[in-house]
């Protein structure tokens, strides 16, 4: 890397950066001094003097209590971690077997089924929202995390098909020649040797598919209707809001433990997680 | 008793005619190998033998069975790739079980062969390895491991010593041929490397743009060439092929360059005689130059002028052009030979080659 | 000894014939059209149904409940002349516009910033990306916290620093709310931007910069000349993703302003949210969410073009 003098390393990249982080992660700051700040201190006006904005000398857990005792934010969290885990594991299902067709097997409209998939995964939900609403209900599925488990997979199979495929496509056509040739039929070649090579790539789709259906809105805001149904973000926007009421403590503490089970999957596969992202823009 | 036979092989992608009317009989215990320039169709024939890829037509029989519509894992082969393909999430021993599993040979019996396999390769502390772990010479091993603990029918190699580097390629060559003396499994090897060819092959196919050139014993290769293709192929440095002409002169028959006529040997005459006249190409191989000791008849020497000498320890190899022809000589290391100097060389008139210039076939 | 054991078990395994197997599986056809039967199944279901069944709702006159009549394009041009309808178009577009030069932007710096060697390097990295990580929803209502036109640590500051005398009602006056809405956007998404264009720098090697250096440019012509050029087909990907997003987005600015004040803020996906679900006219609101439909097409296919243009240069 070609470096110059002392100063311009501050001015071109530490202030730069630390500037970036700031403003970057202010905001979960922010979420997390409010989940621990009593009421009293916390409708301060900003201009009153007693602000304080950045500190708390008086912590209270009483905005997570109040999210146990009096809401059920408990129900929402397991739905919307049960939901995430059964609609990845169904995307990931389909996309594997599917990523895996498209990038190693020879049939007609290959070329035209992978662009077909490309162009799924383009499509965003909010195109489509109203006309599934009116077939989730003929199916009866209405008011159930079975309309959130089969409409996610919808966004994330495309996704976790392309991701697969260009995986597969990187491991050595050879692999699977000599397994056939071990004695394997097509099948076992897949099921023996390539996926538990492609394991990496699997966990990658996987904890972005995880974390794409935990923010996931629409869909579970249109489906779903009873409180104790309703998954994180959309149990949020309607049961910790009264009318034009905010209670800004409870929303703030169940936006930071809302986010939390998405936070500490993706810190513990992190590598993972980048690979799943960039790997997603590649063509 | 295993048997291959290919008949009216062909193969087409899209637009590219790859294999064309391959026609051969690999014989029982035959170590036969396929070489040639990269896209010349020999790893195409391979893979089709394999089940790797499609018969566009024609057939493939092993042991008298035709096997076009076989899956390959019902034909009782084994193939060893270029890159080794070892499977990099299992161990050495799973990899070289792998193929037993398959077929629900009993944990007994997988056990012994891998042991046996293990021991004849030498790889036996390797065993619990994980392909990652192995050194480039190691890997070989276990893919060679992989192939012999199922005692297939035939073998299939896909340019296995290609990854190695110099000294250990060689070293493997004289390990793989000591196991097919041992084992004398029916083998296919396809190779770009003439060398291998020539060391390892009982016979040898040479295959360009498809088209098989010449199947033979290596030497029938080296000292009969079919035309010039393989003549050029086979032999290292490469032979030396001079435009001339064939001109009758007194009752003789001359092959007439442009600085230089030199006297087919009579035995040739009489072949020759039909192409008087015309432009042929003369082929003399560097080790059948030398300089002239002055005692060699003038029919069969010219001058040349020496424009590089590569030294090699035990010879000698001399760029030379005679008049605009270049060509190389290989000559004993005790010639002093100075860039720009002029030589009078000698040819061994025995294992003069000639091609006609427009089909390239021998004559 | 060895040999002789491997010739022996050689002839017994003659008589090892494979077992009969699934032959169907062996032909790649097969198998393929089995691997893709699940995927082709839930999205025929979910998508292309849904599809055709949206068109069809758009041209009749469908409530919640009440199966409507075919009415033609009567929808689309009741759509036209809804100037709500107009000004939830035109912000779509303006919105979709900034924040997409402004991510570029950002983005870009912060991968530059994030291409150099330094300690820490894979903790900033992974620090850095949580804004795209967290549930859209929830990240936006910490922002809408911080924009409370009363309780505003942003006022706090902006007042602290001298540079406003009076409270600002971030989210109370239209042309503030939008920009409120896209600095949340472009906060979410430089992260996405910067984490892929920092991967796509990584495939550059250091050594062209070298070269172009000991070449005699400067660092931003060998920016503009080496880096720009060889980053161009990642950025066009990464751009027609976030562009797609940002054009059909819905929680932002659900969570935001509900389109508010007086629907100033709408796009396409909270109006239609709004007419299709919040007034249960399901027609129209199927209506005003395929009317962006052209629009995507076209995005992509101008995309896609341009795409394949740079790559096969």
């Amino acid at each position: 890397m070609i470096e110059g003098a002392a100063w311009r390393r501050w001015v071109f990249f530490y202030i730069p950066l630390t500037l970036f982080v700031f403003v970057l992660l202010f905001p979960f700051y922010w979420m997390l001094i409010t989940t621990f700040r009593p009421d009293g201190e916390l409708y301060q006006p900003w201009n009153s003097p007693r602000y304080q904005p950045f500190w708390t000398s008086n912590p209270t857990l009483d905005h997570i209590k109040y999210l146990f005792a009096e809401t059920l934010f408990s129900a929402w969290l397991w739905n919307t971690m049960f939901i995430a885990t059964i609609s990845t594991a169904i995307s990931l299902f389909c996309g594997v077997l599917a990523g895996y067709a498209l990038s190693r097997l020879n049939f007609p409209f290959a070329g035209s089924l992978g662009t077909g998939i490309f162009v799924t995964y383009l499509v965003p939900q909010t195109l489509l929202f109203i006309p599934l609403a009116d077939i989730i209900r003929n199916f009866k599925l209405g008011d159930t995390p079975w309309s959130l488990v089969l409409t996610y997979p919808t966004f994330l199979i495309p996704f976790c098909t392309w991701l697969m495929m260009g995986y597969f496509k990187s491991v050595p056509k050879e692999l699977e020649e000599c397994a056939r040739i071990d004695g394997a039929s097509r099948l076992q070649a897949m099921l023996y040797i390539i996926i538990p090579v492609a394991v990496p790539g699997i966990l990658s789709a996987g904890i972005f598919a995880f974390t794409l259906s935990w923010n996931e809105f629409i869909y579970a805001l249109v489906f779903l209707s009873s409180p104790e149904q309703k998954t994180v973000p959309v149990g949020v926007t309607s049961e910790l809001i009264r009318g034009d009421v905010f209670f800004w403590g409870p929303l703030m503490a169940a936006a930071l433990l809302g986010s939390i089970p998405v936070a500490m999957v993706y810190s513990f596969f992190v590598e993972h997680y980048v690979a799943g992202l960039t790997g997603s823009v590649k063509g | 008793m295993a048997q291959v036979v290919i008949r009216n092989l062909n193969k087409k992608f899209d637009e590219v005619h790859a294999v064309k009317d391959v026609n051969l009989q690999i014989n029982d215990k035959e170590f036969m190998v396929f070489v040639g320039p990269s896209g010349c169709g020999k790893t195409t024939t391979l893979r089709m033998v394999a089940g790797l890829e499609s018969i566009t037509s024609g057939e493939v029989l092993i042991n008298d069975t035709v096997v076009n519509e076989l899956p390959p894992m019902d034909r009782d082969i084994a193939m060893v790739f270029q890159n080794y393909a070892l499977y990099p999430h299992m161990s050495v021993y799973d990899n070289m079980a792998f193929g037993l599993k398959m077929r629900k040979f009993d944990k007994a019996e997988i056990a012994q062969r891998v042991q046996e396999a293990a021991d004849i390769l030498d790889i036996g502390p390797l065993l619990k390895r994980k392909p990652r772990q192995l050194s480039g010479g190691q890997r070989q091993r276990v893919a060679l491991g992989r192939a012999i603990v199922r005692h297939p029918q035939v073998f299939l190699f896909d340019e296995p010593l290609s990854n190695l580097d110099a000294k250990l390629r060689v070293q493997m060559r004289v390990e793989l041929k000591k196991l097919h003396n041992r084992l004398g499994t029916t083998a296919i090897y396809v190779t770009h490397d003439q060398v291998e060819a020539m060391t390892l092959g009982d016979r040898v196919v040479v295959m360009k743009d498809g088209l098989v050139q010449q199947v033979g014993a290596p030497l029938e290769l080296y000292n009969r060439p079919a035309n010039r293709f393989v003549a050029g192929f086979i032999g290292s440095p490469a032979m030396n092929f001079l435009p001339v002409t064939l001109a009758d002169t007194d009752g003789s028959l001359w092959a007439v360059g442009p600085e230089f006529r030199v006297k087919p040997p009579a035995a040739m005459a009489g072949r020759l005689r039909g192409h008087t006249g015309k432009a042929v190409l003369l082929g003399i191989r560097p080790e059948d130059l030398r300089v002239t000791n002055g005692a060699d008849p003038a029919d069969h020497t010219f001058e040349a002028t020496v424009e590089v000498t590569e030294q090699l320890g035990s010879e000698i190899l001399l760029d030379l052009t005679a008049g605009p022809a270049p060509m190389v000589a290989s000559v004993e290391p005790t010639v002093t030979a100075k860039v720009g100097d002029r030589l009078r060389l000698a040819f061994n008139p025995d294992r003069l080659h000639v091609f006609d210039s427009q089909t390239e076939a021998s004559i | 000894m060895a040999i002789a054991t491997i010739g022996a078990a050689a002839r017994q395994n003659r008589q090892r014939n494979p077992r009969p197997r699934n032959r169907l599986l062996e032909d790649e056809r097969w198998l393929a059209f089995t691997l893709l039967m699940p995927t082709a199944i839930l999205l025929g279901l979910f998508i292309a149904y849904p599809f055709f069944k949206g068109v069809m709702l758009s041209l009749s006159s469908s409530r919640v409940g009440i199966e409507g009549d075919f009415v033609g394009l009567a929808n689309f041009a009741k759509i036209w002349n809804d100037s709500i309808f107009r000004t939830a178009v035109w912000n779509t577009f303006w919105y979709t516009a900034v924040t997409t030069v402004f991510k570029l932007g950002f983005g870009l710096w912060l991968a530059l910033l994030l291409n150099r060697h330094f300690k820490g390097k894979a903790y900033i990295r992974a620090a850095i990306l949580l804004p795209f990580i967290i549930p859209t929803v929830l990240s936006t209502f910490a922002w809408k916290w911080m924009f409370d036109p009363t309780f505003s640590v942003i006022n706090w500051a902006l007042f602290k620093v001298g540079l406003i005398s009076a409270r600002i009602n971030w989210l109370g006056d239209p042309d503030l709310a939008m920009a409120s809405i896209i600095v949340v956007n472009v906060w979410r998404a430089v992260p996405f931007f910067a984490i892929s264009l920092l991967a796509g720098l990584q495939t550059i090697s250091p050594e062209l910069q070298e070269a172009a250096a000991i070449d005699g440019a400067r660092p931003w012509q060998r920016f503009w000349y080496v880096t720009w050029p060889l980053l161009l087909p990642v950025t066009m990907v990464v751009v027609l993703f976030s562009v797609i997003q940002t054009f059909a987005d819905f929680q932002l600015v659900y969570v935001m302003t509900g389109g508010g004040p007086a629907n100033a803020t709408h796009l396409f996906a909270t109006y239609a949210y709004q007419i299709g679900i919040g007034t249960g006219l399901l027609s129209e609101g199927a209506a005003i969410s395929l009317a962006m439909f052209p629009f995507l097409l076209l995005i992509v296919v101008v995309q896609l073009l341009y795409i394949r243009r740079v790559e096969t240069r």
